[in-house]
């Protein structure tokens, strides 16, 4: 029954899932592609309808963990129950947005087997849905590894020529850390309260919240949860599966890894981490933003030296993604708010930066910095779409990044003003190397290369306003989101006091 | 009669408007319709804001905060979207709209042969800097100046890289854009002190005289204060372009003409003035900042006033007069002179417009020509052109009556009665810009013809959208100066100072106020305005008779025409070894670092089990010994443990 | 008779197994060898559940079941003894040998 707020969070979920599955079986290339499309604007459609329920003040059930739960595993205390609450409604409307538009950017690539890359890309979809809308442990880690195992799929089979290495890499990094996971989520529910009469754990979210645990085993479990969340952000040092990775993959797997994937690891962080080991996160929390702001630094500095688009904007996430990391340790109310808008904005801007570098490989054939230029003379459009992105990424007033960045670093401020001045320093280093790839590849004059370049066409202009309205609409009226993740925020500033 | 102050949007919203119309629609709009478009929004915005000047000095006025809508809305942060007018916002208004008009209505003819589309993107980006400068003097908190002044950069980063096919411009461009964004680093970090110490960035919230939150702050020099202050002039420093963060300004010059004129006149590099006389209060209540602001502006005025005697480049002088006159803005500011500066920048407005928008007259009769030693005897075949620019540059020299002359006496004035030291490099300062400024119109309009023949023929009087803003400068140089005449003159005929002191009020109280004889104050008048008057007629004559063979450069003329190789030692200390570390961290660090760690233990693992493979050595007897081995020893351990 | 005899009994068959099977190296002779060892826990289970009856006031049912268990444990040593010869013919027919040693091809 449409319009009951608890369906939803199902709704999200089976839509990509069934959909995937039938894709397998569609035959024909074209047909697969618009029922991919059809099936994301189906769950775009859900979503939207969704944010109609989203008012907490008129929904008490928020996180509730009845929201929707099926009996499934009663006799170890797991049930398949999923909900949603402001952080999760931010993220599934993110991941059922940019499907769409990575779809139907990415329509003219012709993959062999698409019935198969559509599908593995739908599933993918599921996986990240189900990840956000869990209520329990166990679903959780469920949809966690079953969204890295079509990806795996999707880049060994239809990336570059050293797709295998890295798709291995980034396989056995990201698993292991996941079973280190795992062992924690059994270690706490072997603290938990019991809930029903079957088991005398139970996997619920809520009894994770309220799991007994001491001070020294909080500290334990925080590091077995956090490199899993930490590798899959990633936070320097754990970042080396990334940039090889996004440069061997197809395009819009990238997108999916990129905008999508990673927020994973950042919702890890604030719903399974942060609130259930406080003791942990307080005794570590120094020492974690000292390493995320170091990314900044680090993977800034890198970004900048990069010859290949790829690699550039590839590094430039793992740079944000590091100041996301820094305010999610800083831990205050501001920064947590900052980082629930960025991680819509960051989704919606990598994800274009994505795009337009897929047209720009498309038109030229070439991604080396050093050999484009004078694109804005063959598709002003382009160049203008391309401007608007990459001030948006680096957090230009009135651009949706700006309003994230900003309440990130206002909430690093009140934490320490020496890490939020270093971290700070993104401001001037984004603006180095994102400058940099803007001249080089759009302005000066045009070579024999990109003299073929033709202007964009009206689709794809039509995808790029789409998330340039967006972008703005962010930037000059944030207020709905930071509405919508307040009490989100709330609540886990409350399990850590 | 409907309150002026509800419409107030409507003078940002014009140039928006503008811009949206000119960037969206360039491939369908002619090129008059774009110019039309452009300038008459800005016309429309500066009607605007005359009749918000009129309403702002009736009597009675106080000042107005418009709050339209919650920007950001958080449990412990409240940023509205709000505006504010009051006397300071008012002037700049006048300003950045009056002035901006001009330089729109100048551009319609300068920029004539570009191609269309060229040149209603010309327009829209002319219109976007106008709209971020008037979001940065209209907003009513620190985060909404934020907007307009990250945005002013913006726009200077698109018109200076306007001709994005040469990519020195671009260069230039990126730089600008740089340089600003490590003032603005400064700036945000002192919004975030502002946040965290005080927890609003409303001006009302900050600064009322009754409910503000500094007004209940008495501790002069505190930490806080004296960091915030320090860290928003940092923001200053990039914006206008002072000591270390200068250089972008001159590289500038790799716009269009118009575009220097705005951004030198109107817009952007007034905006650290603005940002200071803003937060007066802040600045007055920590006085090591202040001496901070008033040694910087002072060492800038004078060291760019240095670069620019040997300038050959016609809007190379220029721009280091600009970066020169700034430099006396922030002098007036650190001695407290808040309305003295705000008057130089009015001032300065009318007469730096009219310098950019005469050398583009000159330039373009010179078909494209800057370099001042290719011209010399312009003054006989363009004569308004002449006239304006002398009058141009009696203004910049401070030569009475012209504006520049009240506008710089009242700040070197205020400099006196903190520190005669002060004033005494100012006087030099101003000697230097007597000099260079009577050089750069000797070389240009006096003498003889120095360029080509085909150059010379093609000499002619620019057409009458570009005299008349040129006209308009200059009566407004001429006789500006008389909104603010000292008080040993006339009586209360410092009319700005006036006007403007709801704004500096509290910070008049807080800061002791030395007060220097009208004696003294007359004679150091005349000694200053008798010494600048000669070095002009020197300057004037040595120029006159210049000629290009006869020149052989001192060893210090070459470190001062090579501006002191500044953008060189940036290059070597700042630039190069950033550029290094990134290859040091990518190739090194991240290779055989991380990389290579990571890799090392998939390595370590594969190695590892090659060799405990070892065990398996395929003999069933030894799989049966080990396995009877392992009971024995769990045998033992059981017995043990008991 | 004490139970220690049976113990003792069991014991040594046991040994002898385990001494068989780690020195020999016919395949048959080691399959002997473990089926010496399941036969030495089978008496003991037996030993033990006849001295478990012997005590007064208990029920049969609960001595039973270490003899159901031996029933268990023949089957399944029949079971593996059809199987294990008949990978013994099969290893001898492929290599003529049946020595153990002989197998260790699997190693790599």
């Amino acid at each position: 029954m449409l319009g009951n707020y608890y369906t939803f969070s199902e709704l999200l979920l089976w839509i990509p899932l069934l959909t995937g599955i039938i894709a397998f079986f569609i035959k024909n290339n074209k047909t697969v592609k618009i029922f991919a499309l059809f099936s994301s604007l189906l769950t775009l459609a859900v979503s939207i309808i969704s944010l109609f329920y989203s008012d907490v003040a008129h929904h008490p059930e928020y996180l509730n963990d009845t929201n929707v739960s099926y009996v499934w595993m009663p006799y170890i205390g797991s049930s398949f129950s999923v909900g949603l609450d402001g952080m999760g409604f931010i993220l599934t409307f993110l991941t059922a947005f940019t499907y769409p538009l990575i779809f139907s950017s990415t329509r003219y690539r012709e993959y062999s087997n698409a019935n198969v890359y559509y599908g593995l890309l739908l599933l993918t979809q599921a996986g990240l849905m189900g990840v956000f809308v869990a209520m329990d442990a166990l679903v959780f880690y469920f949809f966690w590894e079953l969204a890295l195992i079509p990806m795996y799929f999707l880049c060994s089979r239809w990336g570059g020529e050293f797709r295998i290495r890295v798709t291995f890499k980034f396989f056995v990094y990201t698993f292991v850390s996941s079973l280190l996971m795992l062992i924690g989520i059994i270690y706490v529910y072997l603290h938990t309260p019991a809930v029903t009469t079957f088991s005398d754990h139970s996997f619920y979210l809520k009894s994770f919240y309220n799991a007994s645990l001491t001070a020294s085993e909080q500290n334990g479990l925080f590091w077995l949860f956090f490199l899993a969340f930490a590798v899959k952000m990633p936070i320097f040092p754990f970042h080396s599966w990334q940039p090889d990775l996004y440069e061997q993959s197809p395009n819009s797997s990238v997108m999916v890894l990129s905008g999508l994937m990673v927020k994973m690891g950042i919702f890890g962080m604030i719903r399974w981490l942060l609130p259930i080991f406080p003791d942990g996160v307080v005794k570590y929390q120094s020492f974690a933003m000292i390493l995320c702001i170091i990314g900044i630094i680090y993977a800034s500095c890198i970004a900048y030296v990069q010859s290949d688009l790829k690699r550039i904007v590839a590094w430039s996430s793992i740079a944000h993604i590091g100041l996301m990391g820094a305010a999610i340790f800083a831990a205050n109310n501001t920064s947590l708010q900052g980082v629930m808008l960025e991680l819509l904005n960051h989704g919606i801007n990598i994800i274009a930066l994505w795009i337009v570098v897929d047209i720009i490989e498309n038109k030229t054939g070439i991604r080396k910095i050093s050999e484009l230029g004078g694109l804005a003379i063959k598709s002003p459009a382009l160049a203008i779409f391309f401007l608007i992105i990459v001030l948006a990424n680096i957090a230009l007033p009135l651009t949706n990044g700006f309003v994230s960045e900003f309440l990130m670093f206002t909430g690093l401020f009140e934490y320490n003003k020496w890490m939020a001045a270093f971290a700070c320093l993104s401001v001037i280093l984004s603006a180095v190397y994102m400058l940099n790839m803007m001249q080089k590849v759009f302005f000066g004059a045009t070579n024999s290369i990109t003299e073929k370049a033709t202007a964009i066409s009206t689709a794809q202009k039509f995808i790029l306003s789409i998330i340039v309205l967006a972008i703005f609409f962010l930037g000059i009226y944030p207020q709905p989101v930071l509405h919508l993740s307040q009490d989100t925020v709330t609540m886990i500033l409350q399990k850590l006091k | 009669m409907m309150n002026i102050f509800d419409e107030v949007y409507l003078i940002p919203l014009f140039p928006l408007l503008g811009f949206l119309i000119n960037g969206l629609a360039r491939k369908v709009i002619s090129k008059s319709l774009a110019g039309f478009i452009g300038s008459v929004v800005i016309f429309i915005s500066f009607c605007l804001s005359v009749l918000v000047f009129i309403n702002v000095s009736k009597e009675g006025f106080t000042t107005q905060n418009i709050n339209y809508f919650s920007f950001i809305n958080i449990d412990k942060l409240y940023i509205p979207f709000e505006f504010q007018i009051d006397q300071l916002t008012s002037l700049f208004l006048l300003i950045i709209t009056g002035v901006g008009f001009l330089i729109h209505l100048y551009s319609t003819s300068y920029m004539k042969d570009e191609s269309e589309s060229s040149y209603a993107r010309y327009f829209s980006y002319l219109n976007l800097f106008v709209f971020s400068m008037l979001l940065l003097v209209m907003g009513g908190n620190y985060v909404i100046m934020f907007m307009g002044w990250e945005g002013v950069g913006l726009c200077s980063y698109l018109l200076i890289g306007y001709w994005f096919k040469n990519n020195d411009f671009n260069n230039a461009a990126k730089k600008a854009f740089i340089m600003n964004r490590i003032g603005d680093f400064g700036f945000i970090l002192g919004i975030f002190w502002l946040i965290n110490a005080f927890g609003t960035t409303s001006y009302h919230n900050l600064f009322d005289a009754q409910t503000g939150i500094l007004s209940s702050i008495t501790e002069k020099n505190s930490t806080i204060l004296t960091g915030i202050s320090l860290l928003l002039f940092v923001g200053a420093m990039g914006k206008s372009a002072q000591i270390p963060l200068y250089t972008w300004l001159p590289d500038a010059m790799a716009g269009p003409t118009p575009v220097s004129a705005l951004i030198h006149a109107a817009t952007m590099v007034t905006a650290g003035i603005y940002m200071i006389a803003r937060s007066n209060i802040i600045y007055s209540m920590s006085p090591f900042t202040m001496m901070v602001v008033a040694i910087i502006g002072l060492a800038t005025a004078v060291f760019a006033a240095i670069i620019a005697l040997k300038q050959n480049d016609i809007k190379k002088v220029l721009a280091y007069s600009t970066v020169s006159q700034l430099g006396y803005m922030f002098l007036g500011l650190g001695v407290g002179a808040y309305s003295a500066a705000v008057f130089h920048v009015m001032t300065h407005a009318f007469f730096k417009a009219l310098l950019f928008l005469g050398a583009g007259s000159v330039i373009h009769a010179m078909s494209g020509e800057q370099d001042i030693n290719k011209m010399g005897g312009l003054g006989k075949k363009m004569k308004i052109t002449y006239v304006t620019f002398f009058i141009a540059c009696l203004a910049i020299a401070g030569i009475p009556p012209f504006s520049g002359f009240f506008s710089k006496d009242e700040i070197l004035g205020a400099a006196f009665s903190v520190s005669p030291v002060l004033y005494v490099i100012g006087v030099i300062g101003a000697l230097l810009t007597a000099f260079y400024m009577f050089r750069l119109l000797s070389l240009t309009f006096a003498g003889k013809f120095r360029g080509t023949n085909e150059q010379l023929h093609h000499v002619h009087e620019s057409p009458g959208r570009i005299t008349f803003p040129l006209i308009c400068l200059a009566v407004f140089s001429a006789i500006g100066g008389f909104v603010g005449i000292p008080e040993v003159f006339v009586k209360n005929g410092n009319k700005l100072a006036d006007f403007l002191s709801p704004i500096f009020t509290d910070s008049n109280k807080i800061l002791v106020a030395q007060t220097t004889s009208p004696q003294t104050e007359i004679i150091l008048m005349a000694v200053s305005s008798i010494l600048i008057i000669v070095v002009c007629i020197w300057a004037w004559n040595k120029f006159k008779r210049y000629d290009e063979s006869v020149k052989t450069e001192t060893a210090l003329g070459k470190i001062i025409q090579n501006k002191f190789y500044v953008d060189e030692l940036y290059d070597a200390i700042i630039v190069k070894p950033f550029k290094r570390l990134s290859k040091i961290l990518s190739n090194i660090v991240e290779r055989s670092g991380i990389d290579a760690l990571v890799n090392g233990v998939g390595k370590g693992i594969n190695y590892g089990s090659r060799q405990i493979r070892l065990l398996q050595s395929g003999f069933v007897g030894n799989y049966i010994l080990l396995m009877v081995v392992g009971l024995v020893l769990l045998l033992i351990i059981q017995l043990l443990s008991k | 008779m004490e139970i220690k005899w049976y113990l003792f009994l069991s014991i040594i068959l046991f040994c002898i197994g385990v001494a068989g099977a780690l020195t020999r190296r016919n395949s048959i002779i080691v399959f002997m060898c473990i089926e010496l060892m399941l036969n030495s826990v089978n008496l003991l289970l037996v030993a033990f559940s006849k001295m478990h009856l012997s005590i007064p006031g208990t029920s049969a049912y609960s001595a039973i079941d270490a003899q159901i268990f031996v029933f268990f444990i023949m089957i399944v040593a029949a079971a593996e003894v059809s199987v294990g010869l008949a990978i013994i013919v099969m290893m001898y027919r492929n290599t003529k040998s049946i020595d153990i040693n002989f197998l260790n091809r699997l190693k790599n």
